[in-house]
């Protein structure tokens, strides 16, 4: 039996409009709707869900099918969403609550992307100790080209300000190429964490080759003033890419998880995001402490200064991640 | 097995279908996106080179840091406000949406474009199409990692049945039992294909247009056979449109 369609779609058409109103509205408005509203919504989509089984049972008819279907997928999300609608957002809670408790609740993850770049800082010490001609090929940015004691002459008897009048655009080039070296770090956990290891592996050669270079060099002092005020929040904003694209590797293999792969990245992608901006916001501070900060070195700020606000920058990050939102309900 | 629709069966029962947007029409869609960023992009250099005057510095630092924001915050600006459309997919008619038919997250929206980075590599989005070409509902990666599926958005338009038939005598609505004897007899794909014939009827090659209404009529005159007056002096598409008016049209 073939049902009459025109008059099926007349008489059935002001539930359908009313729906879809009412779905504009409900998506464009953060307000939460009334019992009243919701049952009727209910009602509305039970209508058009019983229209479309009668359709798709009694005609063919595919384009008022394919708008009913599309209507009852918009009116699905909403009604058979359970995860929380993301309505306001409140920096200050984020920054203190969800962000720290978000990097805790993957601690693991975190000590395995530290494990890995420490392996690889051996990896790139070992070959600059034993191999030192090995630093042309694991330092980058023309660190190779100058021994640690000619730079740091070189520096220290500097007269001119080389960063004068390009300190904005040196900060602004610093944090986005950190920021999209980061997102790469996390984009690659969705190749079962293969290129985040490599990218990790990669950044601690780096590290460990220059650390060695400088301290059997005699200037570790030089090197701690150097790299600590911007280097103890940007390496461990790498760590952090690398944890978040570790959990997104976890998610994706999903060891001793049986649930479907769908359903445990949407368990973890909340965290994911949270991190990621978390790396970015630590990125931003780095690139401003960094051409601000970093590369002036002594007579014009001594290295225990340098040391000393690198210091405390490492104890409040790690006193922020380890204690910040500890005794708050987990968000 | 590749699929071109996703089908979400709710707790009620109902299946409903989606239909999964291709590479193709998603590689259009970033196009004009991409135009559109770089317009932007240009824009914000002539507004920067008044600002240049002022600082060149700050200029530099606004113009490399505007570049990075617009590339990357793009997509999830207009994601999260247009719900899971860009400028792009609006053109092109398609919608990011939750893979299992939920409410599109914010956070979904920015994973799968945080995992851009990894889907634009080496160029042009090679791995992201590759991607898009062997995953069963046509995901890049960053759609895999967000659970998210692009759809095509159906354009709504109701079939004018009244427009199709209108002042036209139908002579098979003489014989209301072998009328009803065919309503019965079709089936609603058989139905449909003969609706679907008449609506596109201007958009197939003349010689292709009689050949079909032909092999329709053919096929329709065996399903009930109508004495010859009936269909005496009738071309193949206007004994179509009378039993179209037969099924779809239950007045007599």
């Amino acid at each position: 039996m073939i049902i009459d369609l025109q008059r099926f779609i007349e008489k059935s058409r002001p539930a359908w409009m009313e729906l879809e109103s009412m779905l504009a509205r409900v998506e464009s408005d953060n307000r939460p709707m009334s019992v009243k509203e919701m049952e009727r919504f209910h009602e509305l989509y039970e209508l058009a869900a019983a229209d479309l089984a009668r359709l798709t049972t009694f005609a063919s008819e595919p384009e008022t099918r394919s708008y009913l279907e599309s209507l009852i997928a918009r009116a699905y999300g909403e009604i058979h969403e359970t995860r929380d609608k993301q309505r306001r957002i409140f920096p200050l809670k984020w920054l203190f609550q969800t962000l720290p408790q978000a990097f805790r609740r993957h601690i693991g993850a975190f000590y395995l992307s530290l494990a890995i770049t420490l392996a690889g800082c051996a990896f790139g010490g070992m070959a600059t100790y034993f191999d030192p001609e090995s630093r042309h090929v694991t330092m980058p940015f023309g660190l190779d080209s100058l021994r640690p004691t000619d730079r740091v002459k070189e520096e220290e008897s500097r007269t001119v300000d080389r960063l004068a009048g390009n300190k904005s655009t040196f900060s602004a080039a610093l944090m986005t190429n950190n920021i999209r070296v980061s997102i790469t770090t996390l984009a690659f956990g969705a190749t079962w964490g293969i290129g985040t290891i490599l990218l990790l592996f990669y950044n601690g050669i780096i590290l460990g080759a220059v650390a060695v270079d400088y301290v059997s060099d005699g200037q570790t002092r030089f090197l701690l003033g150097w790299l600590m005020p911007h280097g103890v929040i940007e390496i461990p904003a790498i760590l952090v890419a690398g944890q978040a694209g570790l959990v997104l590797a976890l998610a994706f293999i999903g060891w001793g998880d049986r649930a479907a792969l769908g359903k445990r990245l949407r368990h973890v992608s909340r965290d994911v995001v949270t991190l990621s901006i978390g790396f970015a916001l630590m990125l931003i501070w780095a690139g401003f402490v960094e051409s601000f900060l970093s590369q002036y070195h002594e007579p014009i700020i001594p290295y225990s200064a340098k040391i000393a606000f690198g210091t405390v920058e490492l104890v409040l990050l790690v006193l922020f991640f380890a204690r910040s939102g500890a005794n708050a309900k987990q968000s | 097995m590749k699929t071109s629709a996703l089908r979400i069966r709710t707790p009620e029962g109902i299946v409903f279908a989606q239909s999964l947007a291709g590479p193709v029409m998603r590689f259009f869609a970033w196009v004009i996106d991409l135009l559109l960023i770089v317009a932007f992009m240009y824009g914000l250099n002539r507004l920067m080179s008044w600002v240049r005057l002022i600082s060149p510095d700050i200029a530099a630092s606004l113009t490399t840091a505007g570049f990075f924001v617009v590339n990357v915050g793009y997509g999830m600006f207009l994601e999260w406000i247009w719900r899971g459309q860009t400028i792009g997919k609006k053109v092109m008619r398609l919608r990011v949406v939750d893979a299992d038919g939920l409410r599109l997250q914010f956070d979904q929206i920015v994973t799968r474009n945080l995992l851009r980075f990894l889907d634009m590599l080496p160029l042009f989005y090679v791995i992201g199409g590759l991607s898009c070409w062997l995953s069963q509902k046509c995901q890049r990666l960053g759609d895999i990692a967000a659970n998210t599926i692009v759809i095509r958005i159906p354009e709504i338009s109701e079939p004018d049945l009244e427009q199709l038939l209108e002042g036209k005598f139908n002579s098979l609505r003489k014989y209301p039992h072998l009328a009803a004897r065919l309503r019965q007899r079709v089936s609603p794909v058989e139905a449909s294909t003969a609706l679907q014939a008449v609506i596109r009827r201007d958009r197939f090659d003349p010689i292709a247009r009689i050949e079909l209404f032909r092999q329709l009529a053919a096929h329709f005159q065996e399903k009930v056979d109508f004495p010859p007056e009936a269909t005496e002096g009738l071309t193949d598409e206007q004994c179509i449109r009378n039993v179209i008016d037969v099924i779809y049209s239950a007045r007599v």
